[in-house]
């Protein structure tokens, strides 16, 4: 029996050792995936932009990752194992993960974390988030010239500021283009989950809607809308290219390989300082897929113009004259929307009907 | 010509060795997928296995965290498996973890930032009470109507869920959150929060709570009355009803005890390791415990070793996933095999395998 024990101690140990000699020739970058990486679309494109850290930098890096982590206790348990593997920075990619990410950082001093969309900040733990509500309002744009049922579907997930300020934002655009238009909106308390989504795309083409627009991450809204013929879609996170030219007609696509790949530089030389980021389609963070010639020419270069306009930044996305959904002044003539208010933004710009869920 | 003959009685001795044999087949099959995945299947073994346990980096982490993990699991199995020896099916212990959790936060949260040692008993008590309330409508359903109480149960966890989705982000919504849904996190809330009893060995309330759990369950099944009108009502129930045992009381005993500890299980796990309370706060527990029980034989020590195991799984899986690159899914299918291979070898318990050269007319 003792020398069984024994045995199983050295191998033990030597597990342990030979863990400890990969960590000290690369630098090891972790990424905590909250789906499949294989969604084909959020995870999806982290996962992609994890692969460019590999190519830009071969062997002077090691990726890990842990892919579909639930938020909650398990995604504590999941970035401290990630953290006692030798991780040396850690990019925790879903909002749901802010207080278990802030929690291990405080374990850990040495190591750096970065978490994606929430906004608790430490020394060693950044956030950093896209303007993603840029791209909406090139596919608000594109949605108003082209419903004819003047009906805009829209699959939001959760009540939270990020898919509000991408509601409003669409909102905005497709109704100055269309002021007959009206959103319908169905809320699939869901980031990731083909069923329910299906269902939600098909309930909002019953009533009506051309267009669906969607703020989670299946390929299955357009798999409905293809079906049901003569319904225009937009890829959501990933191009979702598969579905072109109808009824994808174009699409958000996030890339946070440019981001991911400076930060790791960042950590390699020494020079990563906790910041919050929040980059639009200036900086690249946010792509528009390519519009489709489903969409006629015209509508097409404006919204290209629109897109460039955004990136260049000589137009604001939320710029006044705008109204609250209960009819109060928000934005005056010509003034621009500030980011704290975008951060925390919990209410529906004038003219979007029904109400957000218990706020 | 080998062919099954059933045994007058289980046997008692595959009974309790099918589990390990079950362990074993799932290491090989395992572990052959693995090697068609292009991962070392031994490594990979080991990484599930052992390395939670004993890996010089993981181990002091790990070992705590398999009583986090395994304790809700086995405090709501404990439950289950005395409905289920009694042949009452609460497949909804999802929707009394989350009612529980909901209830005991509510009155933690309605207190704060108060100091009081009376807060956290209070929680307990309203955690317990929320799952075994919840428990009940299908418990008085069952006793009044005559539903059943398998649908019910599983059709009011969806209503708990959307209940924990409003209540995030209305209710117990964290007013200092920004805007975004989830309660207050207990850990800032020191008097509310269900901290380690011994710090650093993973030991919090509800792990606590897990055992005693087992140790009641045992007691009651071996030496009380109660106990015994359970195991007679599952396994003779016309010998049940002469015996004089009250089906009403039964179902709702067993109804009301399963749900007020999945109650408990959801409590401690909000107010401890979870820490708020938020949309998907529940993560599966009340199913994964419904594999628990059976995978213990509903035996109350066979519960608590299949939690551990059960919870030795996600860990070790998570960690091979980590260091090998496994994708989750192959955790899955690891996971499924091993319930797979346990109920293939019940065969064993129920039937003896003769090997012999005439076939049988």
């Amino acid at each position: 029996m003792r020398a069984v024990k024994t045995l199983l101690a050295s191998v033990a140990v030597a597990a342990g050792l030979s863990g400890a000699a990969v960590a000290q020739d690369a630098t090891k970058v972790g990424f905590i995936f909250v789906g499949p990486i294989g969604d084909g679309g959020w995870t999806y494109e982290h996962n992609q932009a994890r692969l460019a850290v590999e190519e830009e930098f071969g062997d002077q890096v090691e990726t890990i990752y842990q892919e579909s982590v639930p938020e909650g206790a398990d995604a504590e348990r999941a970035i401290t194992q990630m953290a006692l593997a030798g991780a040396d920075l850690i990019f925790t990619t879903s909002f749901g993960y802010m207080d278990a990410t802030v929690a291990v950082a405080e374990k850990f001093p040495d190591i750096k974390f970065e978490h994606a969309t929430g906004y608790k900040t430490a020394p060693n733990l950044s956030v950093y988030s896209a303007r993603f509500y840029e791209g909406r309002a090139v596919q608000g744009h594109i949605a108003g010239k082209m419903t004819k049922s003047n009906i805009v579907g829209y699959i939001a997930s959760f009540p939270i500021p990020e898919v509000i300020r991408g509601i409003n934002s669409a909102y905005i655009h497709a109704k100055k283009v269309n002021p007959d238009v009206q959103f319908k909106i169905i809320w699939a308390y869901t980031w990731f989950d083909p069923a329910k989504e299906a269902d939600a795309a098909k309930a909002l083409i019953e009533q009506g809607a051309d267009v669906i627009l969607q703020h989670t991450d299946s390929t299955a809204p357009q798999a409905a809308a293809q079906e049901a013929g003569n319904i225009i879609t937009f890829g959501q996170a990933s191009d979702m290219s598969e579905y072109a030219p109808m009824p994808r007609v174009s699409s958000i696509i996030d890339n946070w390989a440019p981001y991911y790949i400076a930060r790791t530089k960042a950590v390699m030389d020494g020079t990563w300082e906790s910041t919050s980021t929040w980059d639009g389609i200036g900086a690249g963070m946010v792509g528009i897929g390519e519009i489709t010639d489903a969409v006629p020419a015209d509508v097409k270069a404006e919204a290209e113009a629109l897109r460039d306009a955004l990136g260049s930044g000589e137009y604001h996305a939320f710029t006044g004259p705008l109204n609250k959904q209960d009819g109060s002044a928000w934005l005056a003539e010509g003034e621009t929307a500030d980011d704290g208010t975008l951060a925390g933004m919990d209410f529906y710009v004038e003219g979007i009907e029904g109400e957000i869920p218990s706020s | 010509m080998i062919h099954l003959e059933k045994r007058p009685q289980p046997s008692q001795f595959w009974a309790g060795f099918t589990p390990i044999l079950a362990v074993i087949a799932t290491m090989i099959a395992g572990g052959i997928m693995f090697w068609m995945l292009g991962k070392p299947p031994l490594e990979a073994i080991r990484t599930i296995f052992w390395d939670p346990l004993f890996h010089e980096t993981f181990g002091p982490y790990s070992r705590p965290q398999l009583l986090v993990k395994a304790g809700p699991l086995i405090l709501i199995a404990i439950g289950l498996s005395l409905g289920f020896r009694a042949g009452i099916w609460n497949i909804g212990a999802e929707g009394q973890y989350i009612m529980g959790a909901i209830c005991g936060a509510g009155v933690g949260l309605a207190f704060y930032p108060s100091e009081s040692v009376l807060i956290f008993p209070a929680m307990v008590l309203a955690g317990a009470l929320g799952g075994w309330a919840w428990a009940m409508i299908p418990g008085l359903l069952k006793v009044k109507f005559g539903t059943n109480e398998i649908l019910v149960s599983l059709m009011l966890v969806y209503v708990a869920e959307n209940l924990l989705a409003s209540v995030s982000q209305g209710l117990l919504k964290n007013p200092e959150g920004m805007g975004f849904p989830g309660s207050r996190n207990f850990r800032d809330f020191p008097a509310a929060y269900n901290t380690e009893i011994i710090s650093g060995t993973g030991m919090h309330w509800g792990v606590a709570a897990a055992f005693v759990a087992v140790i009641f369950a045992y007691v009651l099944l071996t030496r009380h009355m109660l106990g015994f009108q359970v195991r007679l009502t599952g396994e003779a129930p016309r010998a049940a009803r002469f015996a004089g045992v009250n089906p009403t009381r039964l179902i709702l005993f067993c109804l009301g005890t399963s749900g007020a500890l999945a109650g408990l299980a959801g409590l401690f796990e909000v107010s401890g390791p979870s820490g708020q309370v938020t949309i998907d706060f529940n993560s599966g527990y009340g199913f994964t415990a419904i594999i628990v029980a059976f995978l213990g034989r509903l035996h109350p020590i066979g519960i608590l070793l299949a939690g551990l195991l059960m919870a030795l799984t996600y860990i070790g899986g998570e960690l091979a996933q980590l260091m090998l690159g496994l994708p989750a899914a192959a955790i899955q299918m690891f996971q499924g095999m091993l319930m797979f291979f346990l109920l293939a070898m019940d065969v064993l318990s129920h039937y003896r395998i003769r090997f012999n050269k005439t076939v049988p007319v």
